[in-house]
This record gives structure tokens, sequence and C-alpha cells, in this order.
């Protein structure tokens, strides 16, 4: 396993991660959520965070994912550094290299399962036969080709959630974040998703970044990192073969 | 364009709220358009006047005539290069309700001086060899199913009796705004029949060689009659057009202001829907920004729906008041230039959508600064 979070990762790492601190201000009291965090992930790696409420481990995927920055320290990704990279910059970013899915599923409820799995690609400029082509290749990998038409009213929320991670990778992203995406699945749902996860990781080579409570549903990532007080505390577990 | 089925789906995720919303649109424009409508109904008299043509009326007031005799006087002053005269009739057709301007009017001088009425060659000169010939306008004979060879009886009013005239021929306008609901006779016909003023006149109108000159012309006509037992007010056609209609108030002031009203409550509106709009999709917003969407492209997007709504609105309500203007003039010749310009059909969509852009730009401005963090979590 290659995960590292001692510091001692090379920064050829794909997810490069050094002495990153996030803090915010509320109602005046200031909250120091990460506090000087190493972490080096490498291509194919699925890696599972842990920890109480609080702990920061949503605060740090969305730093993984451009959508916050940091109070201090750096974040590569494939030889990118993103911490300083302006606003317009890190939304073109967020658009190539990262894919969300998240416990919401956050479908556009207006929007088909096609249409939902396309808006990725409209930022692209690939033709319109192209993105449908794109489109379907990701509704068959989820196992969804023939729910395309549907509104997400009209699906269950395991469905919901396997188009959203069609939506996820429908644009190859470098990789993919997942915040607690079983969160608000039954167990059979949740097996199913994560059955589906990890066949991304294995089959396709993804590189998975997964928020989760669930130890269940960590057990399915290679890897699982606990997170306490803004620290990554203790040693990688490493799932069982 | 592959961003419209994004756009429209947003725009009627809530079916009766944005129709509502389009309709307060289309409330909003049909209503600017019957503003503009009746303003030009007032005011095209004042618009289509002659340049070179001016009116001269009786100085104690136009119901008391001129003598006939004016006209030779006229003729002889410098800078005038034609007259004419006509005479109020004020006849009834039928029935009270049925108002339409009758004039007897000059048949030698009538067609030069307007040249803007056409009227066919044959059916002028049948016109001016029966004595009892009648010329009207198309959408009066419209209006009455009228045609030539028709006997049509009026009841005077003021020369009281029973008359009747034979219609010889039907005029159009040269330009779309031009009235055609006039019915023309002979001013000897009128002269023969009648039992008292003869000899008068109701108005002289002049062209002028130089409608630069109309000013001065118009002062020296009045310094010519100065002092007689018929004093005279000589204005040029614009002038005395204007004048009617200032005697109905200020319509312009009341359209501005009604209009004003109009689209300051549909911006209330317009920006309540959008801002609504906005606040219930907070968390999809935050997830087009986390996808990749640029902070632009969702200012752009709530604009867009904001424009889409306004330019549906504002287009079908201008477009319906140009229906209803092209079904004529509703007031049985009360209003008979009732015509909805081009100009203003441009001018409604273009204030529509100028409400859209205000009504939607503080909602835009919102959801491009909202911040995905802190919207994700509120999702």
């Amino acid at each position: 396993m290659t995960v590292r979070v001692d510091g001692s990762g090379s920064a050829a790492s794909l997810i490069h991660v050094r002495g990153l601190d996030k803090k915010y201000s509320r109602g005046g009291e200031e909250i120091h959520v990460l506090k000087g965090l190493n972490l080096d992930v490498e291509s194919g790696d699925f890696v599972a965070f842990m920890g109480p409420s609080g702990s920061g481990k949503t605060t740090l995927l969305n730093l993984l994912g451009g959508l916050d920055v940091p109070s201090a320290g750096t974040i590569s990704v494939a030889g990118d550094e993103i911490t300083h990279m302006s606003s317009s910059k890190l939304t073109d970013w967020r658009a190539r290299h990262v894919g969300f899915i998240f416990q919401m599923y956050n479908l556009l409820p207006v929007l088909t399962a096609f249409q939902n799995v396309e808006l990725p690609l409209l930022l692209t400029k690939l033709s319109k036969s192209e993105r449908r082509q794109h489109v379907e290749t990701a509704l068959q990998v989820v196992g969804l080709a023939d729910r395309m038409r549907h509104y997400p009213r009209q699906l269950s929320g395991g469905q919901e959630q396997r188009v959203a991670i069609a939506r996820a990778i429908v644009s190859d992203p470098t990789f993919l974040l997942c915040d607690e995406p079983t969160g608000d699945l039954d167990r059979k749902a949740a097996d199913e998703i994560m059955d589906l996860v990890g066949r991304l990781v294995q089959e396709f080579g993804k590189t998975v970044l997964m928020v989760t409570h669930d130890p269940a549903v960590a057990k399915r990532a290679q890897i699982t990192l606990h997170l306490e007080k803004g620290s990554l505390v203790g040693t990688a577990e490493e799932a069982d073969a | 364009m592959k961003y419209l089925p994004l756009i429209l789906a947003n725009l009627f995720r809530k079916k009766l709220r944005t129709t509502l919303t389009i309709g307060s649109f289309v409330v909003a424009l049909f209503l600017f358009g019957l503003l503009i409508i009746v303003r030009g109904a007032f005011s095209q008299g004042v618009d289509i006047a002659g340049a070179d043509r001016l009116v001269v009326i009786n100085k104690t007031s136009l119901i008391q005539p001129l003598p006939l005799s004016y006209r030779d006087r006229l003729l002889r002053m410098p800078g005038i290069k034609q007259v004419t005269f006509q005479n109020w009739f004020g006849g009834v057709y039928q029935d009270e309700k049925n108002f339409f301007p009758q004039f007897a009017v000059d048949i030698n001088n009538q067609r030069a001086m307007y040249p803007e009425f056409k009227v066919p060659e044959d059916q002028w000169k049948a016109f001016f060899d029966d004595r009892e010939g009648a010329i009207v306008g198309q959408s009066l004979a419209d209006r009455f199913g009228w045609k030539v060879g028709d006997r049509i009886p009026i009841k005077g009013t003021i020369y009281t009796g029973a008359w009747a005239f034979n219609l010889r021929g039907i005029y159009k306008g040269a330009r779309a705004q031009d009235d055609t609901t006039q019915f023309w006779f002979h001013w000897d016909f009128l002269e023969e029949r009648r039992d008292f003023g003869k000899g008068d006149v109701g108005w002289f109108v002049v062209r002028v060689t130089d409608p630069d000159l109309s000013v001065q012309v118009a002062k020296a006509i009045d310094d010519e009659f100065a002092n007689s037992p018929f004093e005279t007010k000589t204005d040029t056609e614009k002038a005395f057009a204007a004048s009617f209609v200032k005697q109905m108030g200020n319509i312009e002031f009341l359209i501005l202001t009604v209009g004003a009203v109009v689209f300051f409550t549909l911006l209330l509106v317009t920006g309540n829907t959008m801002a609504i709009a906005v606040r219930e999709r907070i968390g999809e917003l935050a997830v087009l920004k986390a996808l990749g969407f640029s902070n632009r492209f969702v200012l752009l997007l709530v604009m867009m729906e904001s424009l889409m709504v306004a330019f549906i609105g504002g287009g079908l309500g201008i477009l319906l008041a140009k229906l209803f203007s092209l079904r004529g003039d509703p007031t049985n010749g009360i209003l008979p230039y009732f015509y909805l310009p081009m100009w203003a059909i441009a001018a409604g969509v273009g204030i529509a959508l100028l409400v859209g852009v205000a009504g939607g730009i503080l909602p835009a401005i919102s959801a491009m600064r909202l911040r995905v963090v802190d919207a994700i979590r509120r999702v």
C-alpha cells in the first residue's frame, strides 16, 4: 500500500499534501479544523477517512477537491499545486480532475438521469454525439442504461446514487471524492454502491478518497485513515485481503 | 445552445409560478401596447400632420364659420400656394352611436391638398360628376359594409333633414396610420340645401410655398383679417391637431405615470420570483459549481431565466396588443388612428428585457457569490 501520512511520501505522488491547516472563525471563536496534515496518495488507491463528527473529514475532502482553500500548507494533485490557484482556475481544475459523489446524491431534479450525467461534459468541447456516447457508457458502467430518461424522483435512492457516480466518472477525472456515499442508503443499496465503487478502482484504476462513518463501508477501501481533532492519528489500516 | 435544456428545465420547474410571472409580463406589456395605441390615437394627427399645411379657423371658436370670400384673399397672399375649405356636417347614420366624421369638401382642391388619401381615378371622376356623390375611407366602408354604388342616408343634426348620398369612391391612406374613417361630399351640395350659413365655410386649409415660413405666413393671415367681423386664428396643421390633444388632458403624463407604476410593480414581481427561485436551489447551484461551472456561468444561468420570462411574457403581451390593434378602432370612430407602430413593439420588448435584467440581477449576483462549501453543507 502506498498511502503515507508521515510526510515520507514522494512529491511525485498523485495527491501530495504537506502541512495542511484549516482554521475557521465562528462567532469570534477560532476553530482549528485541520492541523498540519501530511498525506500522499498514489494513483489507483482507495482510501477511506473515518473519525468522529467535527474531526475534519469533510473539510479535508473539500480542500482536496478544491472547493475550499487551506489556511496553510500545500496540496498538489498530479503535479498541479492547487492551493494558490485563482478561483476561476480552481473551477476549471475541478472540472477536469475531480469527480464528486455526495451523501444526498445532489442530482438536479429537473433533469433526467441522462442530462444529469451529461452536465460535466457541457464544460468540454465534445460534440453532442460524443457526449451522448460518453453518457451512455457511464450509465452502462453503473447499470442504469435503461433508466436514462428517468427523472431522479422516478429512481430509488440507490439508483440516484448510481446516477451520481456516473456523473462523477463521465469526464474521466483524476480522482473521485466520496462524502458519505452510502449515508442515506439501506444496507443492501449501500453494498451495491460499494461494489460499484470497488469496481471503479479495480477494473478502471480509479483513485478514490472516501469519507464515511460506517466501518463496514470503510472496510471496502484498501486503506482506512482515522482523523481526530484535525490530525491523522495512528497508522493506516490496510483492509483485509 | 447546449445549455438550453438546463435553462428551460429550471425555468419550468415550478410551472404555475413561471406561468404567473410570464402572465404578469403579458398583462403589463399588453397594457403598455394599449397605452401607446391610445397615445397614438390622440397624437397621431399631430405626428402625421402635413408640414406645409396651415389651418385657418374663426378666432372665436372652431364652430364659428368664416366667409368663403376669404379664399380669394388668401390666394392672393404671398407664401400661399393653395387653399381649400371644409365644413363639419355632423349627421347621423341610422343610429347616433354610429359616429363618424362627415365633411363637406371643396372638390376642386381636396385631392391636391391631401395627396395622402388615395382615390382611384375613375371613382374620383364619378364623385366629381355627381353632385350627391360621396367618398368614404376604407375603414368606414368596411365598418358598415358599404360598396361603391350604395345610397347612404344621413340624418342631419346641424343642417337638419334627411340627406342621402351616392357612394362613388373609397379612399385608402398612403400610410397605415392615415385616417380612413372620413366621409366626404360636395360642399356645393351642402350650400345648395342648407337653410342657414350660406356662403360660410367651417375652416380653410392653406398650403404654404415653404414650410419654413409657416409661422410668418400664419401671422400674416391673422393680421390680414384682424379687426374684421371674422377674425382668424391660424396654426400649422400640427399645432391645430395638438390643440385637440390638449383638450383631452396630459395624455403623455398619464401614460408615463401608469406605465411607471406597472413596470415598477413588474420589477418587484420578477425580482421576488427570481430571488425565491435562487433560494430554492442553492444546493443545486452549489453542485453546478462543484462540478466545475464557473461563477459567471451561474450568474448567466439565473439571468437567462429572468430574461426568458421577460422575453416570452413581454413578447406575448405586445403581440396581443398588436393583434388587438389590427382589429381596428373599437370605439366606433372616436380613436380612428388605432395603430401600434413597430417602434413601440421593439420598445415594449426592450423594456420587458430591461425589467428582466433589473429583476434578475440581484438574485443572479447572490447565486454567483454563493460559496460551494457553505451551500453544500445546507443541502
